[in-house]
Formats: C-alpha cells, sequence, structure tokens
C-alpha cells in the first residue's frame, strides 16, 4: 500500500508527512517527530499512557492512525510548557506530588486538560471520571486529583 | 528540628517528567540501532525438536538470530542459576524465549520471527505445587522439585494445642498477581562504549544483578559491564530477574551485530514472560486459651515457584519468619516450601512472601476471634507483640519501639472502628451490606539474613558550594533521589536546590547490592549520612586551621558554617572553594553496614532482622448481595516508619501501596490454566482505577528507630501487604460468609468459588 499524505499541527508546529496506512499517531510523534513524552504502555487503549489531545479531545495516540488525523492539531505533553513557563496542571502536579515513576504522568496531564479545557469547574467526580482511563500503578490516584482540583483554583484565580 | 528532611520537598525528578523529557528505556535512540524481539515458546512444557532460522536469516535487513546455541553462558539467577536466556533443549514455561533476532526495523523483526521454523515435543507439565512435591524433576539436574524449605520452630506445639480451649484449623489460597507497571521492560545494549565490552541502558530495577547477569551470559568481568539506569515507569520489584534476561539478550545481539539493540516487551510480552507474585497454598492450626491467649500455631504454606527459582528461597524464607502475624505465640512450628512448576516462574513483587500469610494469619485471627466470642480488636490487643516481646523466631523486641497498640489505636479512631464494628455486627437486610476488618502486621526491614546488608553513596563537593551525589542503590519511582537529595542537605546544612542525585551506573557507583525490600531510605540513606559526614569532616578540619579555632566541631546551616558558639565563619559555597584550592578532599565515599543478624536454618530461630515497621489497616466495605460487588469505602492505613524524611511522598506510598493491594484484595489474577496465560493486556487483567478509590486515611506514626538515618525505617512495602486482609475481614463481616482465596471477586462473594476455567483450579 502506498504511502499518505498527511498534514497535522503538533504543538503548535505544522509538519506535512508522507506516513504509512497502518501508522499510529503514536508511532509518528514518538519515532518521527521525536516526542518520546507520549508513552506506549499497552497498545490496545486501556492504560493511558499514550494519551494527547487530538482537536480537544483526549485520545489513545495507539488506537488513531495517523491517516485519520490529517488536518488535525495535537497537542502532546510538550506542548503545555509556554515559553519556559508550566502550565498550571505541570506546577500542581509537581507541587502535589503527583508525580512517582512518571509513566504515565503525560497521560494523566494530557486527560487532565481535555477536561478543564471544557469544564473548568469539575467535581472530584469529574475529575475521577476524566483520568478513568489512565492507569497509574505508583500514586493510588489521590495526589494526582488533589493536583488537578488545585489547577483548576489557580487557573481561575488568574 | 529540620531544615530538609521531615519536609514536603518537592521531588527532584518532577520537572523532567511533567514536560516529557524524561527518557524512558523505549525513548533512547542510538545511531545504527537496531530492534531486537524474541520468539517465545508455543506450550508450556515440551522438548525443541529442532530450530530453523535459515529463511529468517536470508529476510534482507535482517542482521542477527541467534539460539541458545549463540549464548556463551546460558544460565543465569540472583540465587540459583537455573534460569535459561533462551531455551536451549526444554521449554519451562510459556514465556520461555526459544530465539531472537536483531533487525532494522520493528517489523522486519517481526517477519523474522514468523520466518523461524521450530519442531515441539509436547511434554506433560506439572502445573500444581502440590502435585509437583511427588513428581520427577521439572529440571533434570535436580533432585527434586523442591525449590527450598523453610522452618521455624518455637517451644512444643503439641503442648501448646493441649493447653488450648479451643481449636481451628483453616486453608487459605493466593493467586498470580502481575506487577503492572505501566511501562513495560525496555533496554538498549550498547556495545564497545567508553571502555566497556557493553552498556545496557533501560528500565533496571537492580543495576548490580543486572551487570551479574550480562557478564555472567558474556563470560566476562564485571568490570567489563556498565548499566546504567534511566527513568523506570514502575518495578514493585518486578525489573529485575526479568530484565537482566532481557539485557543479556540485547547484549548478546549488539556484541553479533557490533550495533546497538534496542529491545521493548509489548505489554503482552511482559505479562506472559515476567515473574508473578506467588500463589501460595496454607495450612493454619491455632490453638488459644478461652480468655483469647493465643496458645500455639501450626503451618505450612506451599509457594507456587514457577519454571525459575528466582527469589522463590529468600521470598517463602520472610514468610516463615512473619507468617504467625505480629503475636505473641509461645510454641510455633511452621513450614514454607517452594515448588518447580511449568506455570510462569515467581519472585519478587512488593510484599514479597508478606501479603499472601498476612491474608491468612488476619483471616485466621478474626476467625478465632468469633470461635471464642471476641472481638477483632480484643483477640488483637490479647496477642499483639509489645516492647520486650520474643517473636515467633525467638527475637527479642527491645533496641526500637514496638508501636502495634499506637498503629492500631491511630487507625481505629481515625475510622471510627468501634462504632462501626458494633453498627455493621447486628443483622442487616437489603441488598447493600456493611462490614469492617482490620489488619496489622510486623515486617522486618531491608534484607535481613537473606544477604550482607551494605550500601554505598558518593558524594562530591564542587568548588562553588554545589554538590553532586550517587548511590549503588536505584529510584525506582519511589522517591530514592529526592529523599536521599534530603538527607544530604540536612547533613551538609545547604538547599536541596545545589544537590543533583545521578543516575545508578555500576561503573561508578559502589555495589550496593538490590533496590529491594524497603531497604533503600534506611540502609542507603545511612550511607548517604556517612558520606556527607564524612565530607563536612574534612571540610571543618580545613576550617578550623584555617581560622584558627580550637575546635573543628562547626555547625552546617542555612547555607553557611557557624563555630560551636554561634558564630558566622563562612558561607558554604566560599567554604569550598577554599577547601579546593587548598587541596582538600572534597569527594567522599559513606559505606553502612546494617548492624548483624543471624538466622540458623537447621533450628528455625534467630534475629532475622534488626529492626521491624508496624502497620495497620482499617477497611470498610459495602457488599453488593446481588451481584457480588465490593465496594471499599474507606480505608485507614497507619504506619510507623521511624521518621518520615519526606511527609508527602510517604503518604504517596500509603496511597498507591493500599490500592495496589485493593487490587489484590478484590480483582486482580493472572488466570493461568494448564501454563498459559489467558489475560495478557489492562482489557483483561483489571488492576484498580481512579473510580475504584475508597477514602483513603493515612496516618504516618514516628518512633525514630535508633539504626535509621534521623530514626527512618521502611515505608514501601509496608503499604501494600495489608490492604487484601482487612478487606477480605470486612467482607466477611457484611455477608457473614469468610472467603479464603483471593482474590474476592463477584464470583467469589456471590457463590462462594471461582466461574471461570483455570480459576482457582485445584
Amino acid at each position: 500500500m502506498s504511502n499518505i499524505e498527511v498534514t497535522i499541527t503538533v504543538n503548535g508546529t505544522k509538519h506535512r508527512l508522507m506516513v504509512g496506512p497502518k501508522e499510529r499517531l503514536l508511532d509518528t510523534l514518538r519515532e518521527r517527530l521525536h516526542l518520546t513524552g507520549t508513552k506506549e504502555g499497552c497498545g490496545v487503549g486501556e492504560c493511558g499512557a499514550c494519551t494527547v489531545i487530538l482537536d480537544g479531545e483526549a485520545v489513545h495516540s495507539c488506537l488513531i492512525l495517523t491517516a485519520q488525523a490529517d488536518g488535525s492539531e495535537v497537542i502532546t505533553v510538550e506542548g503545555l510548557e509556554k515559553e519556559g513557563q508550566l502550565h498550571p496542571l505541570q506546577e500542581a502536579f509537581i507541587k502535589h506530588h503527583a508525580v512517582q515513576c512518571g509513566f504515565c504522568t503525560p497521560g494523566m496531564l494530557m486527560s487532565a486538560k481535555a477536561l478543564i479545557d471544557k469544564n473548568p469547574n469539575p467535581t472530584r467526580e469529574e475529575i475521577k471520571t476524566a483520568i478513568e482511563g489512565n492507569l497509574c500503578r505508583c500514586t493510588g490516584y489521590e495526589q494526582i486529583i488533589e493536583a488537578i482540583e488545585s489547577a483548576t483554583r489557580a487557573l481561575e484565580s488568574r | 528540628m529540620f531544615s530538609t528532611v521531615n519536609k514536603p520537598a518537592e521531588r527532584v525528578d518532577a520537572y523532567e517528567k511533567v514536560t516529557g523529557r524524561a527518557k524512558y528505556g523505549a525513548d533512547l535512540q542510538f545511531a545504527g540501532m537496531l530492534y531486537g524481539k524474541v520468539l517465545r515458546a508455543k506450550h508450556p512444557s515440551a522438548r525443541i525438536k529442532s530450530i530453523n532460522v535459515e529463511k529468517a536469516r536470508a529476510i534482507p535487513g535482517v542482521w542477527a538470530v541467534m539460539t541458545a546455541q549463540d549464548v556463551f553462558c546460558n544460565e543465569i539467577g540472583v540465587i540459583i542459576q537455573d534460569q535459561q536466556v533462551l531455551a536451549k533443549e526444554r521449554i519451562y514455561y510459556i514465556g520461555d524465549g526459544v530465539a531472537m533476532v536483531a533487525a532494522e526495523s520493528l517489523e522486519i523483526a517481526a517477519k523474522a520471527l514468523e520466518a523461524i521454523e521450530v519442531e515441539y515435543e509436547e511434554i506433560e507439565g506439572i502445573f500444581d505445587p502440590i502435585v509437583s512435591k511427588e513428581s520427577d524433576p521439572i529440571h533434570p539436574e535436580r533432585a527434586s522439585n523442591e525449590v527450598v524449605h523453610h522452618k521455624l520452630r518455637k517451644g512444643n506445639v503439641d503442648e501448646g494445642f493441649a493447653g488450648s480451649d479451643v481449636i481451628i484449623e483453616r486453608e487459605y489460597e493466593t493467586q498470580f498477581v502481575e506487577h503492572s507497571y505501566i511501562e513495560p521492560e525496555a533496554v538498549v545494549a550498547v556495545p564497545h562504549e567508553n571502555g566497556s565490552l557493553v552498556t545496557i541502558y533501560g528500565s533496571v530495577q537492580n543495576v548490580f544483578a543486572t551487570r551479574d547477569a550480562v557478564a555472567r551470559c558474556l563470560k566476562a568481568d564485571l568490570s567489563k559491564v556498565r548499566v546504567v539506569q534511566n527513568h523506570i515507569g514502575g518495578s514493585f520489584g518486578g525489573k529485575d530477574e526479568v530484565v537482566s534476561a532481557m539485557a543479556c539478550r540485547a547484549a548478546l545481539l549488539a556484541l553479533k551485530t557490533d550495533r546497538p539493540v534496542k529491545m521493548v516487551n509489548t505489554r503482552e510480552e511482559s505479562i506472559l514472560e515476567s515473574y508473578k507474585r506467588h500463589p501460595y497454598k496454607m495450612k493454619y492450626k491455632v490453638g488459644a486459651t478461652k480468655d483469647g491467649k493465643l496458645m500455639a500455631m501450626e503451618i505450612e504454606a506451599i509457594a507456587d515457584g514457577g519454571a525459575y527459582a528466582c527469589q522463590t528461597p529468600f521470598v517463602t524464607w520472610r514468610s516463615v519468619v512473619q507468617a504467625t502475624g505480629p503475636y505473641e505465640v509461645p510454641n510455633v512450628k511452621t513450614d514454607t516450601y517452594g515448588y518447580y512448576t511449568n506455570n510462569v516462574y515467581t519472585g519478587a513483587m512488593r510484599g514479597y512472601g508478606s501479603p499472601q500469610v498476612i491474608f491468612a494469619n488476619e483471616s485466621l485471627m478474626d476467625e478465632m476471634a468469633q470461635e471464642l466470642g471476641i472481638t477483632p480488636l480484643e483477640i488483637r490487643l490479647k496477642n499483639i507483640l509489645k516492647n520486650g516481646s520474643m517473636t515467633a523466631s525467638g527475637q527479642k523486641l527491645d533496641r526500637h519501639e514496638v508501636s502495634l497498640a499506637e498503629v492500631m489505636k491511630k487507625a481505629a479512631e481515625a475510622i471510627g472502628y468501634e462504632e462501626k464494628y458494633r453498627e455493621y455486627s447486628k443483622p442487616q437486610r437489603g441488598d447493600k451490606r456493611r462490614g469492617i476488618g482490620m489488619a496489622i502486621s510486623f515486617r522486618g526491614c531491608s534484607l535481613g539474613a537473606e544477604a550482607v546488608d551494605g550500601a554505598g553513596t558518593v558524594l562530591s563537593i564542587q568548588k562553588d558550594g554545589s554538590v553532586y551525589l550517587y548511590s549503588g542503590l536505584a529510584e525506582n519511582g519511589q522517591g530514592l533521589k529526592t529523599a536521599f537529595c534530603q538527607i544530604a542537605a540536612e547533613e551538609l546544612g545547604i538547599e536541596m536546590k545545589h544537590i543533583t542525585f545521578l543516575e545508578a551506573n555500576t561503573l561508578i557507583s559502589p555495589d550496593s547490592g538490590s533496590t529491594v525490600a524497603s531497604r533503600s531510605t534506611l540502609v542507603g540513606g545511612n550511607s548517604v549520612m556517612r558520606a556527607a559526614e564524612n565530607a563536612k569532616r574534612a571540610l571543618s578540619r580545613f576550617l578550623a586551621e584555617e581560622f584558627g579555632l580550637p575546635s573543628s566541631d562547626l555547625v552546617f546551616k542555612e547555607n553557611w558554617i557557624y563555630t560551636p558558639d554561634g558564630k558566622k565563619l563562612i558561607s558554604f559555597a566560599e567554604a569550598a572553594n577554599k577547601a579546593f584550592w587548598a587541596g582538600v578532599q572534597l569527594s567522599h565515599v559513606g559505606w553502612y553496614v546494617a548492624p548483624s543478624i543471624h538466622w540458623d536454618e537447621e533450628e528455625g530461630r534467630g534475629n532475622p532482622y534488626f529492626t521491624y515497621v508496624y502497620g495497620c489497616q482499617i477497611a470498610e466495605v459495602e457488599v453488593d448481595m446481588g451481584t457480588g460487588e465490593v465496594t471499599v469505602l474507606n480505608m485507614a492505613a497507619a504506619h510507623d516508619v521511624g521518621r518520615a524524611i519526606n511527609p508527602e511522598m510517604l503518604k504517596g506510598q500509603i496511597y498507591g501501596g493500599v490500592m495496589m493491594g485493593l487490587g489484590y484484595g478484590i480483582m486482580e489474577e493472572v488466570e493461568t490454566d494448564e501454563g498459559y496465560i489467558a489475560n495478557t493486556n489492562f482489557d483483561e487483567y483489571i488492576i484498580p482505577t481512579s473510580k475504584d478509590m475508597p477514602n483513603i486515611i493515612p496516618i504516618i506514626v514516628e518512633n525514630p528507630d535508633p539504626d535509621g538515618p534521623f530514626g527512618a525505617k521502611s515505608i514501601g512495602e509496608p503499604t501494600l501487604e495489608l490492604g487484601a486482609a482487612a478487606i477480605a475481614n470486612a467482607i466477611a463481616q457484611a455477608t457473614g460468609r469468610r472467603i479464603r482465596s483471593l482474590p474476592l471477586n463477584l464470583e467469589r462473594v456471590l457463590l462462594g468459588h471461582p466461574l471461570r476455567k483455570g480459576r482457582g483450579k485445584k
């Protein structure tokens, strides 16, 4: 099968790529664009480590073919920091010890961002639902939830 | 009292991790790098009749195809060297590697694996350790299938039972459990780099254990193999032998091709190949007087070791020491066994032989309390270890505070135990019924009499006053780097931001054994303190001379150095600069060896650990009687840690440990059927999500230990070992029915037995 020309904007930069029909968005990000912050934990859309924001929605990049994402805008964990300034979620994750091994962290951050971009004032239950698809084996989720709650407060007071 | 320790310092690696900059094994790229893949067995027990790799070799882009014939030394293992790097003639379990390839791309590697032709002859396997006991040896070079037998003897159990008013006998069973680190195993082997034969980068829990395995496999000097740890995406005891085997394979391919070789497991490969937590079958007999005093316990625990010995000899040793639970029992006879089977092999997983026996002994305490007509709290308070108590192994506890009563009291108060216990003891109607259950434990800190318990740290002060340190122990995600930096900062009286912690690297770090057994803060932390003390002493001597002071007893705090009478002398940075230009030694090693302990394997007694930690967890559950669904509502977790080096990181250990314990208790099970594994990804192997969280109440108890750095002991494993037992006790109260096998999932809670084929099969 022949390659497909795809245009995607990743963290604000437009890329024109020739990709194979079976290439996953996850591989495009990691292997072609060297954005290795997005992780692979299961390859079947269960663990959430590969979560990125695609046109405003948190998605599992292991389940998206890059060809499907033609014309889309993608935000990865590398796109959160702006001009040396951490996103409030990143700051809150550091402050609240929401990070242990850190492997689920990029996916967690993207699920959290997708949530608060749409719902700036989520309840604890809404936060739990938003990160339900992101498995974490280290933290027991508590400090992650506290961090997201604290980041929403920080964003509100801006 | 403290300026840096005992405070919630931010993690030193958090910035890299929240920005996606942190590089894990799979993120590494090297020029000319090839991709390695392993062909795995088709059957759990078979003989390899032939392997033909010619077609695979002929595929363009394939640089190497290797089998056991190409391995210099094919048997590895930390304790017993019986684990095959690649299966030679015999397949011992479903995860065995048969051949491996290195290719230009993953796609080509996959094609090459498909082109390898293997002819097997199936051999009837053994999948039950009790059957294994009576069967011919699986490993032909061994006399029997027994991996190990440990015993513990105290008093005379026959007399103890004769003096008992109530005797009960119960059997308990636990399951295979997967570590479920979110990062699958990944390494890159780079040949001939900077003087070493091969360098291994990747998600390695124990750099020295992996180094030893690779050197053995290559028949190379230890000093020719370098293992460098990258950020590691969780381990929980799990990235030891399985990663060592991967590192051996990658090293062989790298040397064969003279190119860097990356190997990354898919989740399916990871679950098929990696070792699990041991399933145990346990028989407990306990006797007590009618007023509730324990008189005797007789225990037999049989562990399924799977295909390879791995950590079974030491896992079952911790079980033999701790199997009675934290109680004074005058007469004890405990035997623990490990047997080979053709199941997936079993090894270290957070808890290390304790979660199994705690599930049994804490269920047993509640069952005994019920027989005696007293409450679970009463039976425990009557029998718990106290200051000066003698443990089952005959160790007198007189060097530290035995704080069981305190942790129980604090956990009980925080969750409202007594009131809820009374409430839920009344008859309940309707579909939703509630219960509350507790579990307590004592846990020997660090390795104990398993091995020599020494650790080292190198600390180097630079001429601008900044400091770097590195240690032989390794970050596993738990926060070791941060805790060690806090200890160094406290001791040197400087801010943490001036300290950099380097990665573990076997060619520079002092061999400190493995990062296991919740030993890092305790043993490694002491070595950091020693290194800092040595550096301080050298600086102080120099400054005393320089300033003509009568004493070199200087005080280091807030980036400054003071005379003993409080006079500000010089800033730390300036002192470092002066000392450097005066030729003062500023790089120092700190070495710590744990206090002496002993274990008499023949007699089955001794002082197995130099100190212990104590914990209590209480679970409040709601059970849907119509479906068997268990919801854990609240969980109080009180742990005496000696001293919290970082209270927020410590809470993180508690939250994470409680959730892992919850998974062990009510949902997780690697389903094996005649050696095949049914659930090889997270769609079928279910671990707790954010929706499964109870309200967790973490309670930090601090009774400083004389042997700990600033009094600190352990926290990693204690947090995990209690949850399943506490939940089981709560479910028993809610339903009025005792379930003696884990996990307490829908079918067990509803029907009392598992439904699916291969689940809990006898």
